[in-house]
């Protein structure tokens, strides 16, 4: 390799000595993965979505292999907020990792109240909002499928969080139209977007011929929703040149990163890769590094959007 | 009641490594796989599993298959062997017993929390149920070097489901083996057996690996007559490391609180009165953080 790509990636002001991130609720807090790679070398730790209070999840069975993929139906699982403050957030900071704290409610009031109580921690390079949650005050309806509900909780969070903190909306592909949900979470004050959350899906057990998940749906990940995230992230870019995007779905290589970027990423998230190979992310940031040389590009800020380019006729 | 040593703990380790295919043979209706995997046998504990990827790259199979450790060699001149039972009924497990003689495998160990071994030399119970009694072997051989009595029971649907018989015979001071269709041994349950081997032989402690209604009937065997049951869970595990949150179980904590507590890095082995047995499956009402019921409190 004859050229040096510089890896550097920016998210809104969170500046990254990686384009290559962990992806909320496939890295629980860092600790785990740091046996298999240096958590500090990647971009950022993204945690597993916290909530105000200690959550036990759902029953088991909790996840199904799928082709390319498997279907997860954890429901929330986490100690709540206090103890994610006091003990994985202190580790992070103590460790020297950059976190994204991926936060979830119910309601609009408690991610404003998780904005709140995590405003004066240190050691936060951004929240990523986990907008694929229902809301109870409105019979279930995910916040993410619409853009008012959506909106509201960004505007919320927006109003609680310091200026210096960037907040990502994670958008889930499981709507119409993906770039009007976008559009209201930028409007409403959202200073990038992940994207995408998983799609729901759905896996019967031909034994007991009954739904294999005690949760009865689960969230599809892996590499079967790549080109489904691709397309999200292409249309998003499209629709807002500007935004900073955290693109992520399926990401097993060096190269599935670089089509995010091409698509219009700033940066990535690996996440049910990690499930197959621990140091994934370490690895995919490697592969990109080497990806990006060969194809002549300096930096990863080069590669956003590439591929979006106009045609020039020969 | 005797007590344990704390259980070796879960640093250094464990490793990703390259591993090699030695061999592949039949045992029953299981397969039992050898391959070299340099520096797991050095940090293996009896209870420990492995993580192996399967399909080989790229594969459409994402998850790991966990299995727990039934041998380990430091000698070998691949820089150590390891050993697992594998039951091929799915489409991972089938690949991986049709791995040749140097065939490359992808491996993590070793992972999870393994048995923990008691302080004095007291008389242990093991039982394993199917291919459940892969790692009670190894247990075996690190009890008896700590001049403990092993009686081993080994229990199955039918004697091709049994995994053991010839080295448990060498390895422990008596084997009892049952099967419910009664082809070989005791026709019955390993429970059915259980009560008499700890009274002849004066059993202080159990150690349990197979299904989870079996290691149920050793806990509550335990809790009766007042001695230490140890039970290695095999619950679905997607990443075996510690960060999926798919093994959980409920259990009860020092503080007396149950948590959904992973069976890969808290597990796979509990103390059998640690686990809410009855509320596998389930999220008991009183589990920390458990749901309300009155509708909403769903997510995913």
């Amino acid at each position: 390799m004859s050229n040096v790509v510089d890896m550097r990636a920016q998210l809104a002001s969170a500046a990254l000595p990686s384009p290559v991130l962990t992806a909320s609720g496939c890295a629980a807090a860092g600790r785990e993965l740091d046996r298999f790679f240096d958590v500090t070398a990647i971009g950022a730790v993204v945690t597993k979505s916290i909530m105000t209070a200690p959550r036990s999840g759902r029953a088991t069975p909790r996840m199904a292999e799928t082709p390319a993929g498997m279907l997860n139906s954890i429901g929330l699982q986490g100690p709540g907020v206090e103890e994610f403050i006091r003990k994985d957030l202190r580790w992070l900071r103590e460790r020297g990792a950059r976190t994204v704290v991926s936060i979830a409610g119910g309601s609009v009031s408690e991610f404003a109240e998780l904005a709140n109580r995590l405003r004066h921690e240190e050691g936060i390079a951004a929240i990523e909002v986990n907008i694929s949650c229902p809301n109870v005050e409105s019979r279930g309806q995910v916040f993410a499928c619409d853009a008012r509900a959506a909106g509201s909780v960004i505007h919320a969070v927006r109003r609680h969080t310091s200026a210096l903190t960037p907040i990502f909306a994670k958008l889930s592909p499981d709507v119409t139209d993906i770039a009007d949900i976008a559009r209201a979470c930028v409007t409403a004050g959202a200073d990038g977007l992940s994207m995408i959350n998983t799609t729901l899906g759905m896996v019967i057990d031909t034994d007991t011929m009954r739904p294999a998940l005690a949760g009865i749906t689960g969230g599809l990940s892996g590499p079967a929703i790549r080109p489904m995230a691709v397309r999200c992230v292409w249309q998003v870019r499209q629709a807002l040149p500007d935004v900073p995007i955290l693109g992520m779905g399926g990401i097993a290589t060096g190269l599935d990163a670089l089509q995010f970027l091409l698509a219009g990423a700033n940066a990535v998230s690996v996440g049910t890769a990690v499930f197959n190979d621990p140091s994934a992310p370490w690895r995919i940031h490697n592969e990109l590094a080497a990806a990006l040389a060969d194809r002549g590009f300096r930096s990863v800020a080069d590669a956003v959007g590439y591929a979006h380019r106009e045609e020039v006729p020969s | 009641m005797s007590t344990f040593g704390r259980p070796t703990k879960a640093e250094p380790g464990p490793l990703q490594v390259r591993g090699e295919v030695l061999a592949v043979r039949r045992s029953g209706d299981y397969h039992v796989l050898v391959f070299a995997a340099p520096g797991v046998a050095e940090l293996t504990a009896p209870g420990n599993f492995v993580a192996i990827a399967v399909g080989g790259q790229p594969t459409a199979m994402l998850l790991r298959r966990c299995f727990s450790i039934h041998h380990v060699d430091t000698a070998g001149a691949l820089g150590g062997t390891v050993e697992i039972v594998v039951d091929a009924h799915g489409p991972g497990t089938k690949w991986l017993v049709d791995r040749a003689q140097g065939d490359a495998l992808d491996v993590i160990a070793p992972l999870g929390r393994p048995f923990s071994l008691p302080k004095d030399p007291v008389p242990c119970v093991l039982v394993g149920g199917g291919y459940g009694s892969a790692p009670l072997f190894m247990l075996a051989d690190r009890l008896r070097e700590r001049g403990c009595r092993v009686d081993l029971i080994l229990g199955a649907a039918t004697e091709s489901r049994l995994f053991g018989v010839v080295d448990g015979r060498r390895r422990a001071s008596s084997l009892t083996i049952t099967t419910d269709d009664g082809s070989l041994g005791v026709r019955g349950r390993v429970t059915d057996v259980l009560d008499g081997i700890l009274d002849q032989h004066g059993g202080q402690v159990i150690y349990g690996c197979g299904p989870m209604g079996m290691l149920a009937g050793l806990a509550k065997v335990a809790e009766q007559r007042g001695i230490v049951s140890q039970c290695a869970v095999e619950e679905a595990m997607a990443c075996g490391v510690g960060v999926c949150m798919t093994c959980v179980l409920p259990v009860v904590g020092k503080d007396g609180v149950t948590r959904m507590t992973r069976s890969c890095t808290e597990g796979p082995v509990f103390f059998g009165d640690q686990v809410r047995w009855d509320a596998a499956g389930t999220v008991p009402a009183d589990c920390l953080g458990a749901p309300v019921v009155e509708g909403g409190a769903t997510s995913r």
